[in-house]
């Protein structure tokens, strides 16, 4: 098989225009991964280029850089998967993380959000005897979580860390939501409490890319939804993210449909006058092109059915 | 053909404009609407409900499809947050019997039960599988020659791609090029094309969102782009609304026109700017007509 890797490239010592594509020619096995491809052009076309990994079978999380513009691992992407029909494919370093030199980026700060979690067991009380037992039925929830490599691949395409690096972001989210769901450990609501300030769980955008991009089936941003659901029910209701979801529950469950005029007002409280004229500008400017106007004091027909259904849920689930 | 459609709430709320410019299109394509709000159908709960309650949200979907079912019709969306939340709901219902049965206790009531042959798609994919790319350049009276157009889709229309079943229909993966490309537009690339608009943490974290509004808008400036197109009701809000505010955040002077895809095919298809609802934008959409050769 015949395929054209373009690779984007960055020379550090380079004095200037050290970022620049370049593209290899190979020919290769049908069955030949990604990384195959830039092995054998490390081994045999260009010495210089630089590529981190170890395992080659999708274990070690040493591989991901973006393939056609999305996280992957290398080792375990098949070059006959994602070449197009001119035989063409672009490899590029990992986002968000900054670049060391060709494929390898600096994982520092995927390290750091890790350990911003407390990444380890506290549990109360005095120590067992023997080990910790823990419920199968509680272990086998996590287990989906543990799955994660650390790979880096959903740190380096989430929407939110590529323009603001304080999010702590799908890996370690994911990761607090093991430990928050830990039987073993007590320290579940100050954790929640954590999480719950800025730059946690209620800044996620709900783009999916980490559940799309994560190699392992992790699926960090379900996590954190399922996070945000522990954080409401341990009563921690009042951030402007939590008042949100309520007020477009009550909204949809009331009338069947949003609100969207009463939406703010749920959302920032009717006295946080701050919160409400940052919507004016937008509101009046709405406003005056006449997209306010809104259908929605009614409600869908035959409303009460809407209603009897709510009801039901919240008397049995 | 005939469709169910579910026109949700912001195409007839935040962007008024999106649910006249959508039955003026389809009118012209000839499709039979059964509108599915006349018939009680509710929000889809657009991911915001789940956070809370996904349960209550996959009831209330179940719903909406059992009331397509027992009218005979296919759903057709107009919102990619509309069509994510259904295509998700959806695969929770059709693969796992015993949890489908649980929701339709839910739906007894009402005599409805949703059998699980509920299609939603989107009018965009609809345009690809139902009418077919070349059918459509027929509806073209208005080659959009020599404009210049950024697709953005919207999460929700792209991830999580099994959902949407992308494996079964590989061409929905790119459709917003085609159908731009068969309106004759220049379709301006971008990597940001498939990327959050930044709408879902608009009231939680607005210089993040408002930040993600410049990111998008400026990048397809400096590529030259006239317009933006979109799918997605709610990336409109976000694009078009909070441009202004990006603007000044960013400090760069953007005036991106975001345009709903009925009102591209609008423009295509003839329709005048008025009966598109192009001045109900906040970034004017002047500079498109004028370069398409219609009177603003
Ligand atoms: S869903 Fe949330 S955490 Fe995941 S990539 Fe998107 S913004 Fe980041
Ligand atoms: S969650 Fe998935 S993508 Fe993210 S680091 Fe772990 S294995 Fe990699
Ligand atoms: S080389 Fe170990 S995961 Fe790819």
């Amino acid at each position: 098989m015949q395929v054209n890797i373009s690779i984007k490239r960055h020379n550090p010592s380079a004095p200037d225009n050290n970022t620049y594509w370049e593209d290899f020619d190979l020919s290769m096995h049908d069955t030949a991964s990604v990384l195959d491809a830039l092995i054998k052009i490390r081994e045999d076309v260009d010495g210089s280029l630089s590529v981190r990994c170890s395992c080659r079978s999708a274990i070690c999380g040493s591989c991901a850089m973006r393939v056609n513009g999305h996280a992957k691992l290398a080792c375990n992407t098949k070059l006959s998967d994602v070449i197009d029909a001119d035989g063409r494919v672009t490899v590029e370093p990992a986002g968000v993380m900054p670049v060391i030199k060709d494929l390898v980026v600096d994982q520092t700060l995927f390290w750091d959000k890790v350990k911003q979690i407390s990444p380890w067991l506290q549990p109360d009380g005095p120590e067992p005897e023997g080990e910790y037992i823990a419920p199968n039925s509680a272990m086998m929830d996590l287990a989906g979580v543990m799955n994660c490599i650390m790979c880096g691949a959903c740190v380096s395409d989430c929407t939110v860390l590529e323009i603001d690096k304080d999010f702590i972001g799908p890996a370690a989210l994911a990761k607090a939501y093991r430990f928050v769901n830990d039987p073993r450990d007590d320290q579940t609501k100050s954790r929640l409490i954590e999480l719950n300030e800025k730059t946690g769980i209620w800044d996620c955008t709900r783009c999916f890319e980490c559940v799309e991009v994560c190699p392992k089936g992790v699926a960090p941003m379900e996590r954190i939804m399922s996070l945000r659901e522990s954080a409401m029910e341990q009563g921690l209701d009042q951030t402007v993210g939590a008042r949100h979801a309520d007020a477009f529950t009550d909204s949809v469950a009331h009338s069947g449909w949003l609100n969207e005029l009463l939406l703010p007002l749920k959302t920032f409280g009717m006295f946080n006058l701050g919160a409400m004229m940052g919507l004016a500008p937008i509101g009046l400017r709405a406003l005056l092109r006449g997209k306010m106007p809104s259908i929605f004091h009614r409600s869908v027909p035959n409303v009460h059915r809407i209603r009897r259904i709510v009801k039901k849920i919240e008397e049995n689930e | 053909m005939k469709y169910a459609l579910f026109a949700g709430c912001v195409s007839r709320g935040g962007c008024p404009e999106l649910y006249p410019a959508t039955l003026k299109v389809c009118q012209k394509l000839g499709f039979f609407l059964d509108e599915l709000h006349e018939r009680g159908a509710t929000c889809t709960g657009a991911g915001v409900l789940q956070e809370k309650n996904q349960f209550l949200g996959d009831v209330f979907n179940a719903r909406t499809f059992a009331i397509a079912e027992s009218i005979g019709l296919k759903i057709m969306t107009i919102c990619s947050t509309c069509q994510g939340v259904m295509s998700q709901a959806n695969k929770r219902l059709k693969e796992n019997p015993e949890y489908l049965a649980k929701v339709n206790g839910y739906l007894a009531d009402e005599g409805l039960e949703y059998k699980g042959t509920a299609q939603p798609r989107h009018l965009l994919w609809i345009l690809i599988e139902d009418v077919g790319i070349e059918k459509l350049k027929t509806y073209v009276t208005q080659p959009l020659t020599n404009l210049r157009v950024a697709p953005f889709y919207g999460c929700y229309i792209i991830r999580p791609s099994d959902a949407l079943e992308f494996k079964l229909h590989p061409e929905r993966e790119d459709s917003l090029e085609r159908v731009m490309e068969a309106l004759g537009a220049d379709v301006v690339d971008f990597p940001g094309k498939t990327r959050c608009c930044g709408f879902p943490i608009l009231t939680i974290n607005e210089k993040n969102s408002v930040s993600m509004v410049a990111k998008h808008t400026s990048e397809v400036k400096d590529l030259g782009a006239d317009a933006m197109v979109t799918p997605c009701p709610l990336c409109h809000l976000n694009l078009d609304g909070y441009q202004p505010k990006a603007m000044q955040q960013s400090q760069q002077n953007i005036n991106m026109p975001i345009l709903h895809l009925p009102q591209l095919l609008g423009l295509a298809m003839g329709f005048d700017a008025k009966e598109l609802g192009l001045s109900r934008h906040i970034i004017s959409a002047k500079k498109v007509l004028s370069k398409v050769g219609i009177p603003a």
